[in-house]
């Protein structure tokens, strides 16, 4: 059978599955009425969960970024990837690579503190490079910026002290270089 | 001119020469504009129907079928048409009115927010958020809809836009959007691995769909089937692209397929899967879905590949271009075609020991095979057949032989009873020197039978044959096999009398219960000029078969 006998059938494989990992995806979209609702819908239909969402203006005011964070251990990210880039007004999507990204993320915490705690709670808060943007009787407004690990390390020192209200935006990120 | 004039200027630029919709409110200013238009606007009853038409339409002639309704109820009831479009990747432009732009947002009347209604139903929507919108939104709906895979796009236009003085220029050259870029060539590289391996198989099953109608590959999938002696299958969206006669041909596969077809997916050893979307419908049970196969994977939507089977030569591109190169590759290689003698004697004796077969009727008694088997031979099998859906679907599928693409117009994907009547109504505008035949059941016909009044009033002869078992008929099959008997909710009784509703619309109404009129009733149906009706008393409680129960492996076929 001359040379197609390079290609045996017992060789195939299939390339599919799971990455088991989280995925960040950066997608451009086009500045128009209803685009979130597009993509969101999306997921929403097929099934995916997001787990962190941010929207926001690029440099080009005709283009907007949402940047999105998923679980590639509970999704084909592939299959998401594709189903996306069949919306007319999504116009490129990044699945970064966590290797070369710089990912960020803010939350603000709201932390009792009570005279006793509250010298401890500073010193959380510097050990973080957390910065301490309100304060009154009872408590602390604590400002955190890093990755998301880093967020959630923060979130577990504060929460025996009393978190009392805590909000976060959802990573963004950028690739290294140009 | 106003937004209005302009939209008709874009439609006729588009090459429409037809629409169906209705009036009302938000729409009068495009209604006023179609008096002066140079396309034929088709009344239709409902605006499902419109909607149905549109896709009967494209379905028979590949262009874009478009359907317009007012807002709120005009718009709402357009949504079944859509999400059967989507299901189905049928070109579809829908064009919506809307209350006034002041009005959006404050429950005016008859506002429904339709873009946000039909958002994971449509190919791609816009509101018109200013006039001057409206010929670019029109242009790239139909460049959206019609390329690429197709499917339905919704331009929703609020009444006070649509009213305002615009300007407008046709288009200078095509469409360019930067988010939509269908890919069709198909990676060379893949082609070639794919002709590699087909060329090493020795048990391979071409596995085509919907794609390959879509696409109008017809031709150069019978040239490819025909490099070496492949034996190939269809889902119940791709018949006709493969003569039902050729030698090649193992018949549907899938959950009413041919035992053939299925059996020989369940031991391929190499699948080529083409503008086929692994449907459940085919896969029944995925873990044992074609057990021993590698697959090849065309399709023109990337998404499809390796959506529910995992390829393993994934190819994106449009059939019609990949399929030649795909057949050039295969013969320049040196292949053994005496490797397929074993797999073709295995299947041949599948086929002649479970052909599609039926006990005949006794005194008179119409068996519905028999009377499909009979519509194809009064048609001389050339006619366009749409459906309803349910066991008469099925039937159809199984027994009319289709030898054509193009020919065989139903609702596969969202399965919408009530499509057949106004899906023909569509086919036989874009189609009107052909036969076009309506094979209706009856619990669906009724969902659409006001469209009798259109076909009549517009003067596009139809021909309805109604299956009549009485019955809806899939369901009661199901809960006779699944439901221990335990009918519920599936008898139709006798009401109508469907020959007086027939003539009530003005149409010929006609009636047939014994097997030995049949070809004579069916012939003067064909023959009456203008829309006709026969009502054909079946047997009530036959099932189709064969048959795979959902969620099974097809090694587990009954009947
Ligand atoms: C009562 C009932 C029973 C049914 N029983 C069966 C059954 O027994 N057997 C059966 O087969 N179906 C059956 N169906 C239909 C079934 O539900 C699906 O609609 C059908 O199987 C899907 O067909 P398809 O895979 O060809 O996909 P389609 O829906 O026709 O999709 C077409 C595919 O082709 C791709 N495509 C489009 N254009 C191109 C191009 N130019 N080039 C390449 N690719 C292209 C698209 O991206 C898509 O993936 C039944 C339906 C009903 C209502
Ligand atoms: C709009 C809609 N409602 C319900 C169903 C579920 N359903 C599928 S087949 C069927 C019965 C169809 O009856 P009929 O048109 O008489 O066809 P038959 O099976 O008897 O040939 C029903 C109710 C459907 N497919 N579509
Ligand atoms: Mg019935």
């Amino acid at each position: 059978m001359g040379n197609a006998e390079m290609v045996r059938l017992e060789d195939l494989s299939t390339d599919r599955s799971l990455t088991g990992r989280k995925h960040v995806l950066s997608i451009l979209v086009e500045n128009r009425p209803g685009v979130l609702s597009r993509v969101a819908g999306l997921f929403s239909r097929r099934g995916f969960n997001i787990d962190t969402l941010a929207v926001g203006p690029t440099d080009d005011p005709e283009v907007s970024r949402i940047t999105l964070t998923l679980d590639g251990a509970v999704h084909p990210i592939d299959q998401v990837t594709k189903q996306l880039h069949k919306l007319v007004n999504v116009l490129k999507i990044r699945d970064m690579d966590p290797e070369t990204t710089v990912a960020r993320e803010l939350a603000l915490f709201k932390v009792s503190a009570a005279v006793e705690n509250r010298a401890e709670i500073v010193q959380f808060a510097e050990i973080f490079r957390a910065k301490i943007v309100d304060v009154s009787k009872r408590a602390l407004i604590i400002e955190v910026t890093g990755s998301h690990e880093k967020i959630l390390a923060f979130e577990n020192m504060v929460r025996p002290h009393g978190l009392l209200e805590l909000v976060r935006t959802g990573e963004v990120a950028l690739a290294r270089g140009e | 001119m106003r937004g209005a004039d302009a939209l008709m200027q874009a439609l006729e630029n588009e090459g429409v020469d037809h629409v169906f919709g209705i009036p009302g409110g938000a729409n009068l200013p495009t209604y006023d504009a179609l008096v002066d238009a140079n396309l034929r606007h088709i009344q239709a009853r409902h605006e499902q129907a419109a909607g149905h038409a549109a896709e009967g339409y494209a379905h028979a002639s590949g262009r874009t079928g478009v359907a317009f309704g007012t807002s709120g109820p005009g718009a709402t009831n357009l949504v079944t048409a859509i999400a059967d479009a989507m299901m189905d990747s049928i070109p579809t432009v829908f064009i919506t009115g809307q209350v006034r732009s002041e009005l959006i947002g404050t429950d005016g009347f008859q506002e429904a927010d339709i873009v946000g209604i039909t958002l994971p139903i449509v190919k791609h929507s816009a509101l018109v958020t200013e006039a001057s919108q409206i010929p670019e939104y029109i242009h790239d709906a139909f460049h959206i809809a019609s390329t690429g895979r197709p499917g339905p796009v919704l331009v929703d236009i609020p009444s006070d836009l649509i009213r305002e003085e615009i300007s407008y220029t046709p288009p200078t050259g095509p469409v360019e959007l930067p988010g939509y870029r269908p890919i069709l060539e198909g990676n060379q590289k893949q082609i070639r691995l794919a002709a590699k391996a087909l060329a090493n198989s020795r048990r391979p099953v071409i596995y085509t769909g919907g794609g390959v109608i879509r696409g109008n590959a017809s031709t150069e999938l019978r040239e490819f089937c025909d490099a070496d002696r492949f034996p190939v299958t269809s889902t119940l969206m791709g018949l006709g692209a493969v003569p039902a006669d050729d030698g090649n041909w193992l018949g549907m596969l899938g959950m009413h397929g041919t035992r053939a077809a299925n059996y020989a997916m369940d031991e391929a050893d190499l699948i080529v899967a083409i503008g086929a979307r692994f449907d459940d419908r085919i896969t029944g049970k995925l873990s044992e879905f074609a057990p021993n196969a590698k697959f090849i994977h065309i399709d023109i939507d990337p998404a499809e590949i390796s959506k529910n089977v995992p390829a393993h030569i994934p190819i994106v591109g449009d059939a019609k271009q990949i399929l030649p190169k795909l057949t050039g590759e295969y013969k320049a290689l040196q292949t053994d075609s005496a490797r397929l003698d074993s797999w073709w004697t295995k299947i041949r004796s599948w086929q002649e020991e479970y052909p599609l077969t039926y006990e005949p009727g006794s005194d008179g008694e119409v068996k519905p095979q028999f009377m499909i088997e009979t519509l194809h031979k009064v048609t001389g099998g050339d006619a366009y057949v749409t459906s309803d859906v349910g066991q008469h679907q099925m039937w159809v599928a199984q027994y009319y032989g289709f030898n054509k693409p193009r020919r065989w117009i139903n609702s596969g994907g969202l399965g919408t009873m009530g499509f057949g009547l106004p899906s023909a109504i569509g086919a036989k505008v874009a189609c009107p020197g052909e036969e076009v035949v309506c094979v209706a059941g009856d619990g669906s016909l009724i969902m659409n039978v006001q469209e009798l009044a259109t076909a009549v009033s517009e003067d596009i002869p139809v021909k309805v044959f109604l299956m009549n078992n009485g019955f809806m008929g899939m369901v009661r099959q199901w809960q006779e096999l699944f439901w221990d008997g335990r009918y519920s909710g599936v008898e139709n009784g006798s009401s109508p009398d469907w020959v007086r509703l027939a003539e009530a619309f003005g149409a010929k109404g006609l009636r047939c219960d014994d097997s030995a009129d049949l070809e004579e009733m069916m012939r003067a149906t064909l023959e009456h000029d203008g829309t006709a009706l026969l009502d054909v008393r079946v047997s009530p409680r036959e099932n189709c078969y064969p048959m795979i129960p959902a969620g099974n492996a097809a090694r587990d076929m009954v009947g």
